[in-house]
């Protein structure tokens, strides 16, 4: 071991010279097609869009607290968009939109996917950089555009997009509706269309690179679980986002060019408008053809990244590790059978609404099967709380909260009172908002050495973690109850109906737990930004993990191992295993030199390799009764 | 860094702008001292804490074993966390609406229950041996985990019974959806239309006849704002309300409309909700079975009105798109109904009028201007 790191650094110095020689500043942090450099490129783009679209969230809850009071200093820094210190109620709906909008596919799905894809696929398949570097680069170029075409909305006169992150037509189609369906809502299509061509140039080399580009001895069978996650995401997202660029620019030309895909029927303050023949739920068909799906990319890489994460912290191989994979490709396959279920009430044929909620509710089973496996995993282990595992352990506990009252939405009957109320803002926020984002922090706290060559303060981390931890089951958990009220989600005051003017007392103080937790990303932002320039240098292997990453220099060189990229003889769980010297034996140990730890198992399919074991037992065991 | 140009900022601000009334920067201030402060202190603690731990390093002891302290937080955090649940659900939880005031409400309550206790018993399982094994099983360096790669029996148990249970409530589910959506349209039933559009909800009865006549977006214009069609002989009776009036255990069939985008009927109380949807017209068919009157007295408020409301993003006023729904007797209800007037006011009669002289020339007039 120690030897192969000493060799590995002093090729690394050569390398880094020869280097320099080529790399500018603009092709090394600006235009690099290292995929090391572009997922840091994402994690940082991502964790950017991350704050602001908090901050967002901080502005329209304190509406929620305080509907009747002014605050100046919003005025002050909004402009046109809070007169007399009160937000607009049509900037309030542009607030949650491009709230929802960002987190969704700017944080969860480029920052998440985006960056741990990124950095993870290459080093942990061993390949030198993904399939397609140039394309890679562009998709964070088409990415970063897209966040600037977002943003920039907040910048014209009506204000950003305001018909929900999902952009239901007419609403969305009709300008004259509301403010944020004017030019706001052509540059979110825009950017949409930015997103997903990003979204796409990524997802075919994930995928591609995978398939490929695997090292000598990487069967699919010993792969880590976070690069099956970020495969199937993949394969997912190549699938659906072509479908709501197809939905996207159909909505474009209703705006645009007067066509009816959607509309029809219409009569706008009195104006009778000429559309015909068109259907709004066509658009909600193939807006949640992504949609749904979506969620499972956005979810998948969290999973996969928490499963190795309580691997390594518990020193214990992941329970049931094809179990795992196989309940992670049928949560794949599954959730492009169950789009209908965000539909149940919007008209849609009633009896299909029956077959979605059965398809919905099977899909709980391969959720169950991960949840029972991760327990599984942690029981009997040997847990280092390092703030990554806090992370990933946070993650398991938000996907049970949440997950459990995705079976009461699932089932129509239910949903007929629970759709579009704070229920359904509880329950995906805590399933896939705080568990995505979760996985993803436990990513950054466990790559952050791999990434950086430096280590994160751990006591921050802790601080960290359990504020946000605390602080996002006290947001989410009342809004349950909220829901079961029948309080709406979308509503820009709780001032109009007595009946909900009795949740004021518990909207401050959903408020104040918000405003907590965005205190406490103080924490990690401070944290991250002071580790990368001052942290604590990285030893190589300083989780003592066996997957591939972990044997590449701690200086990054393009094309990650000095000389030859190693072979993999075993799968990369190998923790604790009796017999072995440590309590972990890396993916490139040959199992010849690991005979006293060796299983039968480990030679399912290798007879030679069997007899050899069955060989060194008998002589180990000749050699006992000779003693 | 961050705190500081904020506060930079706060201050140039406040110079420029301090004729502007309002903005009360020290409050601002306060706030800001107070984060800084609290920011200090969390930086004064960790010295602290890094201070005695390098000494116990120093004397040759093994400083601060963060994993018991993790692991004791996570047991504190489950006690804690099983507690601020089980408040929140029955403190919250009896804030909630209240019993189903409909036949088909019943039957979704009882299946609201069902899963309820299904899904907290995981929930409380579940989040117990998470963070309890996170305690039991924190790091000792005496200690090895133990190598469990994989168990089939145990893995397939874990699979079926939620299988099981699940296939159960699917199947409890689908017949309750059937039942609640059932269409077979029934002689007898009260058919109401509800059409919404920015931002209010307009209310159109059958009259005497019983029938609600024929619409045609086309027709929208001045009085007739639903564009109710007068040459089909069933709307000349149908009535206009501003409250949603139902008669207690009678069928009633809302027909659903919307004109201008999507709204959605949303009557938590009677468990109903249908988007209305434009260019889709859709229904719900339910029974009241409790009066507003019972109700009253039921949750103890005697201004306790049931409402329908608008759950589905409409713009800026969809915050207040609301019609009172009133649960009577049969009587009660004849009685108001016979008070409620006419679509066909005398105004858009005289409206009307007009076109009625040429009645088929106008119209064929009107939709030739539209086509083009």
């Amino acid at each position: 071991m120690s030897t192969l790191a000493v060799h590995d650094h002093g090729v690394a110095h050569h390398e880094e010279g020869h280097e320099h020689h080529h790399d500018t500043f603009l092709t090394k942090y600006v235009f690099s097609q290292d995929h090391k450099m572009i997922a840091k490129q994402f994690l940082i783009t991502g964790i950017t869009m991350a704050v602001i679209a908090m901050l967002l969230s901080i502005l329209f809850r304190i509406q929620l607290a305080y509907p009747d009071k002014s605050f100046p200093l919003l005025e002050t820094l909004l402009g046109r968009f809070a007169p007399e210190g009160r937000l607009d109620p049509e900037f309030y709906l542009s607030l949650v939109t491009i709230h929802g909008t960002i987190m969704v596919f700017f944080v969860l799905t480029a920052g998440l996917s985006g960056t741990f894809s990124n950095l993870l696929i290459p080093l942990q398949v061993g390949a030198r950089d993904m399939a397609s570097p140039f394309i890679n680069m562009l998709s964070y170029w088409f990415f970063l555009t897209a966040c600037v075409i977002m943003l920039s909305s907040f910048f014209i006169q009506k204000g950003p997009a305001g018909p929900g992150w999902t952009i239901y037509p007419p609403l969305s189609a009709l300008p004259t509706a509301m403010k944020g369906s004017g030019l706001g809502m052509t540059l979110w299509l825009i950017s949409m269309v930015c997103f997903v061509a990003s979204s796409l140039m990524g997802g075919i080399n994930y995928v591609s690179t995978v398939l490929n580009m695997r090292t000598k001895g990487m069967d699919l069978w010993k792969m880590p679980l976070t690069i099956w996650a970020f495969f199937l995401t993949a394969i997912l997202g190549v699938l659906s986002f072509p479908v709501l660029v197809a939905g996207v620019v159909l909505l474009i030309f209703d705006r645009s060019f007067g066509t009816s895909f959607y509309l029809s029927d219409i009569v706008v303050n009195g104006q009778v408008m000429p559309f015909e023949g068109g259907s709004p739920i066509l658009f909600q068909h193939l807006f949640w053809f992504l949609g749904h799906p979506e969620v499972y990319i956005v979810i998948m890489p969290a999973m996969g990244i928490s499963s190795e994460v309580m691997s390594v912290n518990s020193r214990k191989p992941i329970f049931g590790y094809h179990a795992m994979v196989y309940s992670l490709i049928g949560i794949t396959v599954l959730s492009f059978i169950v789009w209908g279920h965000h539909m149940f009430i919007t008209g849609m044929n009633p009896f299909l609404g029956g077959v979605f909620m059965i398809t919905t509710l099977i899909i709980a089973v391969p959720s169950a099967v991960k949840t029972f496996n991760w327990l599984a995993t942690l029981w009997r282990g040997n847990i280092r709380f390092t703030p990554a595992m806090l992370f990933a352990i946070g993650m398991v506990s938000f996907f049970i909260s949440g997950g459990i009252t995705g079976i009461f939405l699932g089932n129509a009957a239910l949903d007929i009172n629970l759709h579009d109320t704070y229920f359904v803002v509880a329950h995906f926020h805590l399933v896939m908002g705080s568990a995505a984002i979760f996985g993803m922090l436990a990513g950054v706290y466990h790559w952050f050495p791999k990434m950086f060559g430096k280590m994160m303060d751990e006591k921050l981390g802790y601080l960290h973690f359990w504020l946000t931890f605390i602080g996002a089951y006290l947001v989410f958990f009342p809004m349950h109850f909220m829901g079961l009220d029948g309080v709406p989600r979308r509503y820009y005051a709780f001032t109009e109906f007595a009946s909900m003017q009795r949740w004021l007392s518990v909207n401050m103080f959903i408020t104040w737990a918000a405003i907590m937790s965005a205190c406490a990303q103080v924490a990690f932002l401070y944290n991250f930004i002071t580790s990368i320039f001052w942290g604590r240098k990285a030893t190589q292997n300083p989780w003592q993990a066996n997957t591939l990453e972990w044997t590449t220099p701690v200086e990054h060189l393009h094309g990650n191992w000095p000389g030859e990229i190693p072979s993999v003889y075993r799968w990369p769980y190998d923790y604790s295993k009796p017999g072995a010297e440590e309590d972990y034996i890396l993916q490139t140990t040959p199992l010849s030199q690991t005979m006293s730890s060796n299983l039968p198992h480990d030679f399912e399919d290798n007879p030679a390799g069997l007899e050899a074991l069955n060989k060194w037992t008998s002589t180990q065991k000749a050699n006992e009764e000779v003693k | 860094m961050l705190l500081g140009t904020n506060l930079l900022m706060a201050q140039t601000t406040a110079t420029a702008d301090a004729a502007k009334p309002g903005v009360n920067w020290l409050s601002v201030g306060y706030y800001v001292l107070l984060f800084v402060l609290i920011a200090i202190s969390i930086a004064v603690i960790g010295k602290i804490l890094k201070v005695y731990d390098l000494s116990q390093q120093i004397q040759g002891k093994k400083g601060i074993h963060w994993n018991n302290i993790m692991g004791v937080i996570c047991l504190v955090f489950l006690v804690g966390g099983l507690g601020g649940a089980y408040w929140d659900i029955t403190v919250q939880g009896s804030m909630t609406l209240p019993e189903a005031a409909s036949k088909h409400g019943v039957k979704i309550d009882a299946m609201f229950l069902t899963t309820t206790i299904i899904t907290l018993i995981v929930f409380v399982i579940t989040q117990i041996l998470l963070f309890t094994f996170l305690f039991r099983y924190r790091h000792s360096d005496k200690r090895r985990a133990y190598f469990l790669p994989h168990n089939n029996t145990i893995e397939k148990v874990w699979t079926i019974i939620p299988a099981i249970v699940l296939t159960i409530l699917v199947i409890f589910g689908f017949f309750t959806w059937q039942e609640v959506e059932n269409s077979s349209p029934v002689k007898g039933d009260i058919n109401i239309d509800v059409t919404g559009h920015q931002f209010a909800w307009e209310i159109r009865y059958a009259g005497p006849d019983g029938i609600l006549g024929k619409k045609d977006f086309r027709l929208t214009a001045g009085a007739n704002k639903l564009g109710i069609d007068f040459k089909d002989k069933n709307s000349m009776d149908d009535l206009q309300a501003d409250t949603l009036v139902l008669p207690v255990n009678k069928v009633i069939r809302l027909n659903i409309f919307a004109q201008d985008v999507i709204h959605s009927v949303y009557m938590p109380h009677f468990r109903v909700q249908q988007n209305a949807v434009p260019g889709l017209p859709t229904f719900f068919k339910f029974t009241p079975t409790i009066t507003t009157e019972e109700m009253r007295r039921k949750v103890d408020d005697p201004k306790f009105e049931y409402l329908l409301y608008c759950n589905k993003i409409c713009g800026s006023s969809h915050y207040n798109m609301q019609r009172v729904v009133r649960v009577v007797t049969e009587g009660e209800y004849n009685q108001w109904i016979a008070k409620q007037k006419p679509y066909l006011t005398p105004a858009l009669r005289t409206e009307l009028k007009l076109a009625a002289a040429d009645q088929k020339k106008s119209i064929t007039q009107n939709r030739l201007a539209l086509n083009n």
